[in-house]
């Protein structure tokens, strides 16, 4: 169900703890999971647990605990915008606005031509450089003022 | 951006040189000499635990228990595995500092664990990075193959017999794994969901055995420690509140950022550094510790020194050093509900009066704000602060409740005037 490759990352973190405790490395593997197919459906965590040698209850325990997988398929670019209070004061808000005007989605949705998709995220630790946005989870973007996410999406095709 | 001034970990970085991270220019900048002391010289667990007790060092994750201390706490002599965990989850709104210590000086930190690791006889380590910093989290594992090549870390290092290994966990996204048991409890593969306190770490930690948790920052300031004696880096704080510390600093100043100085530093003078407010705004609040930490006004505020008892003496708490700077125009029902909702979230639901009461306190600021307030909801929310705070397995509860409490403390005409008015008190604009 996984490639080589991402079969491969998941042995690299596994070596990481003792053996006997091959259920520390649950998160990597789903994280690795995730980056390849988009999302994790329940064959896939299943799939995961069981390559991990952990009972499949609980790898689902861990994908609906932590915020950042995705346990439906979003669009091509998961947007997640930081609007906590440290970010709200160097204009956050009004980011996530011009984002939600110019895709034409609530936070929560998908453009209809599936490409974004646009969260709320909390605090990224990156309030220094705000408004922040993270791009499919892995990709920081600070200083993302109306010009910036124009200029931004127009990347993202 | 950021800047350092007369600092400890940044005094000689240059942030805007790409490469300022890998090993070669950390060693020209004088690193993994403490560590090659310790080996050279077989320096005692004993001795580096005064040197650490004697330069005031506390844990700068937001408690600010005095690291020497809790390095004593390892039952050292005792046999089988230990733990040195570094806590890099760095979550709390408004505090951005490991993020900037990973990025640029990565074998601080490093080096700093392997002292650890040596100093409680912890023979693997592992630092549990932030969810939402994984290009970060990828350069750090390249620090780490690099201080591999360089005989730092792995076996027999530097043919001192001593051997340790040092590995990143990579978070996803929860700010709860901060506390250091809950930390613990995902590193295992678990829900992040805090332990209940006793057994502590150092006896029952990580796969149950004796484990030490720090801060990126408390660790990465050892190494200096080390070099430079105990000594001159208690003498560049305060007495209560030895060394130098990184201020994250956020809202309306000129120039967000990093900023290294020594404790006890004027907050005039951290504003300064910071540019001063933007557009000459008048100051309303500074949250000083991060969005946990007890709102203060912005008089109280312009009196403080940045150091622990400073920081007490008025009202609130140094905690992580996030300093969030607040400006007139904002309306502070509105500011409380964007911490309010952030709590709210992130309670890991396993204690009743956290997970309910994070609720409730978000329901009612949200009706407030919303013009569907009642005057009785100010003495509702302290009743709900009242049942939360001390109540549960964790202090997220506590966390929760501070800003409530304080910024009705301070700012309750605004709240009143939002009820009785069904508008905010002030013109409100967020920058
Ligand atoms: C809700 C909550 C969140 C926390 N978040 C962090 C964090 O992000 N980083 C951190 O170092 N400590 C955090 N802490 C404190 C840790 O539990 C622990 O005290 C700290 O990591 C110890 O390191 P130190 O002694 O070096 O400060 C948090 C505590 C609580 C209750
Ligand atoms: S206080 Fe809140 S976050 Fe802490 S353990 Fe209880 S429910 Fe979880
Ligand atoms: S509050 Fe937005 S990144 Fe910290």
């Amino acid at each position: 169900m996984l490639s080589k490759e991402s079969l491969q990352k998941i042995d690299i973190e596994l070596a990481k703890y003792p053996k006997e405790q091959s259920r520390s490395a649950i998160m990597a593997a789903l994280r690795i999971a995730q980056t390849e197919k988009g999302w994790l459906s329940n064959e896939l965590i299943e799939y995961v647990a069981s390559y991990i040698n952990i009972p499949p209850v609980q790898a689902l325990e861990v994908a609906t605990f932590y915020g950042m997988y995705n346990l439906k398929q979003y669009g091509k670019y998961k947007l997640s915008v930081c609007t906590n209070l440290p970010c709200a004061l160097s204009g956050a808000v009004d980011a996530a606005d011009y984002l939600k005007k110019t895709l034409g989605v609530n936070f929560g949705e998908t453009t209809a031509d599936g490409k974004y998709t646009l969260m709320e995220g909390e605090c990224m630790g990156a309030c220094g450089d705000a408004p922040v946005i993270l791009v499919n989870n892995h990709k920081m973007c600070g200083y993302m003022t109306p010009d910036a996410i124009d200029k931004k999406l127009a990347e993202l095709q | 951006m950021a800047i350092y001034k007369s600092g400890v970990i940044f005094a000689d970085v240059d942030t805007f040189d790409k490469n300022c991270w890998h090993i070669d220019k950390y060693i020209a900048r004088g690193g993994y000499e403490a560590l090659k002391q310790i080996l050279n010289n077989k320096i005692t667990s004993d001795v580096i635990i005064s040197e650490l007790k004697m330069s005031g060092l506390r844990g700068r994750g937001g408690a600010g228990f005095p690291t020497g201390l809790k390095w004593s706490f390892m039952p050292r002599a005792m046999d089988g595995q230990k733990y040195i965990v570094c806590n890099s989850d760095e979550g709390e709104p408004g505090t951005f500092k490991d993020k900037d210590i990973l990025e640029f000086n990565p074998h601080s930190l490093i080096e700093g664990m392997i002292i650890a690791g040596y100093t409680i006889g912890a023979s693997v380590g592992y630092n549990y990075i932030h969810g939402e910093i994984f290009e970060i989290y990828e350069q750090f594992e390249e620090a780490l193959r690099e201080a591999i090549e360089a005989g730092f870390l792995g076996n027999n290092i530097l043919g001192s017999g001593f051997s340790f290994n040092l590995y990143a966990h990579h978070g996803y996204g929860a700010y709860i794994c901060g506390e250091e048991t809950a930390l613990i409890e995902s590193m295992e593969g678990k829900k992040g969901q805090p332990r209940f306190k006793p057994p502590f770490p150092a006896s029952f930690g990580l796969y149950g055995k004796p484990t030490t948790i720090n801060n990126t920052e408390s660790l990465a300031s050892v190494p200096f420690i080390i070099k430079d004696t105990g000594k001159s880096f208690l003498e560049k704080g305060t007495p209560n509140s030895g060394g130098t510390k990184l201020f994250s600093i956020s809202g309306h100043i000129n120039r967000p950022g990093n900023y290294e100085i020594p404790l006890g530093t004027p907050f005039r003078e951290l504003l300064a550094l910071a540019g001063g407010m933007k557009n000459n705004k008048k100051m309303k609040a500074v949250i000083p510790g991060g969005s946990s930490a007890p709102v203060l006004p912005a008089d109280i505020m312009m009196d403080c020194n940045m150091d622990y008892d400073s920081i007490a003496k008025a009202g609130s708490m140094l905690g992580s050093g996030a300093v969030i700077v607040i400006n007139e125009d904002v309306c502070m029902v509105k500011a409380l509900e964007r911490l309010a909702w952030f709590y709210h979230e992130e309670s890991c639901g396993q204690c009743t009066p956290c997970r309910e009461g994070t609720g409730w306190m978000y329901d009612i600021i949200h009706r407030i704000e919303n013009k569907m307030g009642k005057i009785e909801d100010l003495e509702l929310l302290d009743s709900i602060g009242n049942q939360m705070a001390g109540r549960t397995i964790c202090a997220l509860a506590d966390a929760a409740v501070f800003p409530v409490r304080s910024f009705i403390k301070h700012f309750k005409d605004e709240f009143v005037h939002h009820i009785e008015h069904k508008e905010c008190k002030v013109n409100h604009k967020w920058c």
